[in-house]
């Protein structure tokens, strides 16, 4: 059977989706990244390997995420995108009338409006990542209370309170202080869901028009507090799919397998590059004030890629200066 | 005297011809690296823009290699950096103990007699020979816009990634070395041949993308994440909306001899923004109209951080974006920017346009 490889590798989490030629989800996988893309990469594919049969033949894999240019050659991804088309593409497939994207992963949140199946506009939040899902996990953690429970707790509550949300300091501060006055927990963290989702209106979808359908993906959607305070802020109801965590994933294995449909042969490396040996070293150039830090990817002892110098004098990657 | 100057992308080269040819020593400023931005942040006020902050860095670099004048420009309108000059050489003068003359130039409107004093005291030459310098620092001006416009065009076209900036770089440092007129006339033609000569793929058609903003961050690539060379590596011409050449000739010769200069990017933002409200405010709505009426695929605004008249373009393009069906891609540059986020919205809105360039192809091919 073939089947195609989507890998989505964010600040928090690294998701795999593989799906078939009929483009149905074989299996899914979401984990959390832990700062070290390259074992969370190879760790999924273990867990992947285990999942589908052995018959199973990979026609192509994509990678997207902030770490797409590092999960690309780690991959031997055959497309590599931003988590803007990624996200958008699997929106659509999911919900093929969507107009509105809102997506909140770990460390950003974007909206994407589409019209009639194509991007016509997309923000992502530049100076802030209040409301996004580290912050959530951070206030859960502080309230003892597990992160899958959180948002259903807030469902429970009667009279969310108003807490200040421009600021994730100041929205703890504001907590901590709501909690003092001896207002409820439910209406508390039902008041963080209200003040995130204006925060994330006004500074991400300011001046957008939010239409429906609206698609909500992303980790934090999970949460039936912020899916809740969305709904009851836009009036209409907002639809989660069913893959809504690993969306990023699904939308790169969908445009990996329309890669492959042009007739392109694959660059995939197999499961089996959770068993190879890559290392990266981080090295700064001095060749001018700019003092840019390179990073270098090895497998052994060759070079397979080099990146984050301003003049691309370390591209090639034959070049064996680096060495030294 | 020893006199230094804002770095602004090329133009280096035109202000060092200039200062030599007056009868002073030019410190180069150096190109503008983390290190810059580091000694900026330093000592600037932290609410100040982000040029400000680079451009202290700059004069802080100069003052270090032995310069003991500074030479800017002020601002036009309503918008801050018309004062930061002030501002800096309060800062370099009594926070840092610098012994360094400040000279700023005023568009000449209004301050011809002032501008004349300024010059009258500087040029140490004859009256021909800074005739003479000022020419050949403004065909040298000329020459670096005409060879960066083609290196434009001709990037996205290239086969094998990298010649268009090798080769303009190396026509910049030709330039550089040029020491008269014709020199300059001839390395122009000799660069614009060895261009042409690029292997491209010439049935591509790439897209069009009109670059606007405030003028430091659009001629700085430093500051803006070379914007403009990543786009044409995505295979996007880029036509930035401000040269040297064109802002001297509209802004200090037009408005010195008080010409009506119905600048049609002034005349176009009309509709939606009538007033001037500093900076490149206005304009930038103006090109962005202008760019929808040439057919261009998308416009990219490049604003600094709190810089106010590119917020007010900022909240008006969102209207002119559908009116004209051109979609607009904000980004705000300072020194938190970071370039994976700059590269990341860029990739999508080069997506974006792609995409809707094959549905308008698609809706055209139906309705033929």
């Amino acid at each position: 059977m073939n089947a195609y490889l989507g890998v989505d590798v964010g600040s928090v989490s690294t998701n795999f989706v593989l799906i078939d030629e009929q483009e149905q989800v074989l299996a899914d996988l979401y984990i959390r990244t832990q700062g070290q893309p390259i074992q969370a990469i190879q760790k999924g594919l273990r867990m992947l390997e285990k999942e589908v049969p052995p018959s199973l033949t990979i026609k192509g894999a994509g990678a997207t995420g902030s770490a797409r240019q590092l999960t690309g050659v780690i991959l031997g991804a055959d497309i590599v995108k931003n988590e803007i088309t990624a996200h958008a593409v699997a929106a659509m497939h999911c919900i093929p009338d969507v107009q509105t994207v809102i997506e909140i992963g770990g460390q950003d949140s974007k909206m994407i409006i589409i019209r009639d199946g194509v991007v016509v506009d997309f923000a992502m939040n530049t100076v802030c990542s209040a409301g996004t899902g580290s912050f959530l996990d951070h206030q859960a953690d502080r309230l003892g209370i597990p992160i899958e429970e959180f948002g259903a707790l807030a469902l429970k509550s009667e009279h969310p309170v108003r807490i200040a949300g421009r600021c994730s300091v100041f929205a703890e501060s504001d907590m901590i202080h709501k909690q003092q006055m001896g207002h409820s927990l439910p209406d508390i963290i039902a008041g963080l869901c209200e003040a995130l989702v204006r925060n994330y209106l006004n500074n991400v979808g300011h001046g957008k028009p939010i239409l429906p359908p609206i698609a909500f993906q992303g980790g934090v959607a999970a949460n039936p507090g912020i899916r809740h305070a969305f709904e009851k802020e836009l009036g209409t109801p907002v639809i989660v799919p069913e893959h809504f965590a690993v969306m990023g994933a699904l939308g790169m294995a969908l445009l990996a397998k329309e890669n492959a449909a042009r007739g392109r042969k694959t660059s995939f490396r197999g499961f089996g590059a959770s068993e190879l040996e890559f290392s990266t070293r981080s090295f700064e150039c001095k060749g001018c004030p700019n003092h840019c830090e390179i990073v270098e990817i090895r497998q052994d002892k060759v070079v397979l890629a080099r990146w984050g110098d301003r003049c691309r004098k370390w591209q090639d990657i034959t070049s064996t200066e680096a060495a030294s | 005297m020893k006199i230094t100057f804002p770095h602004m992308g090329n133009s280096w080269i035109a202000f060092k011809t200039l200062v030599e040819g007056i009868g002073h020593q030019a410190v180069l400023p150096p190109p503008p690296t983390k290190r810059t931005l580091d000694l900026g942040v330093k000592y600037a006020p932290e609410f100040a823009c982000f040029p400000f902050k680079v451009l202290l860095g700059t004069y802080l670099e100069a003052l270090e290699l032995g310069a003991d004048t500074i030479i800017s420009s002020g601002g036009v309108g309503p918008c801050r950096a018309g004062y930061y000059t002030q501002l800096q050489a309060r800062i370099l003068r009594e926070q840092l103990g610098y012994d360094v003359r400040v000279i700023t130039f005023e568009p000449p409107r209004g301050h011809l007699l002032q501008t004349y004093r300024i010059l009258r005291e500087l040029v140490k030459v004859s009256f021909p020979q800074f005739a003479a310098a000022a020419w050949l620092a403004w065909q040298k001006l000329l020459a670096l816009d005409a060879l960066e416009r083609e290196s434009h065009r001709v990037r996205p076209l290239e086969l094998d990634k990298g010649t268009t900036s090798r080769v303009l770089s190396e026509g910049i440092k030709a330039i550089d070395k040029a020491e008269s007129v014709r020199e300059v006339k001839q390395v122009t033609a000799d660069f614009l041949e060895r261009f042409r000569q690029i292997p491209k793929d010439s049935g591509y058609q790439p897209l069009k993308v009109g670059v606007i903003g405030e003028i430091y961050v659009v001629l700085e690539p430093f500051v803006n994440f070379d914007v403009v060379e990543t786009l044409g590596h995505m295979g996007v011409y880029v036509d930035r909306s401000i040269f040297l050449t064109n802002w001297v000739t509209e802004n200090a010769f037009f408005d010195a001899l008080r010409l009506q200069a119905e600048r049609s990017a002034k005349k176009a933002a009309r509709p939606y923004l009538p007033e001037l409200v500093g900076g490149h405010g206005q304009t930038s709505v103006g090109e962005t109209v202008l760019y929808a009426k040439r057919g261009f695929d998308g416009v990219v605004q490049l604003a600094p951080f709190t810089c106010i008249p590119e917020i007010v373009a900022k909240s008006i393009l969102p209207r002119v974006s559908k009116d004209l069906d051109i979609p607009v891609l904000s980004l705000t540059l300072d020194e938190q920017t970071g370039k994976a986020g700059v590269t990341t919205r860029l990739e999508a809105f080069v997506d974006l346009l792609r995409m809707r360039r094959n549905r308008l192809a698609l809706t055209r091919g139906e309705t033929a």
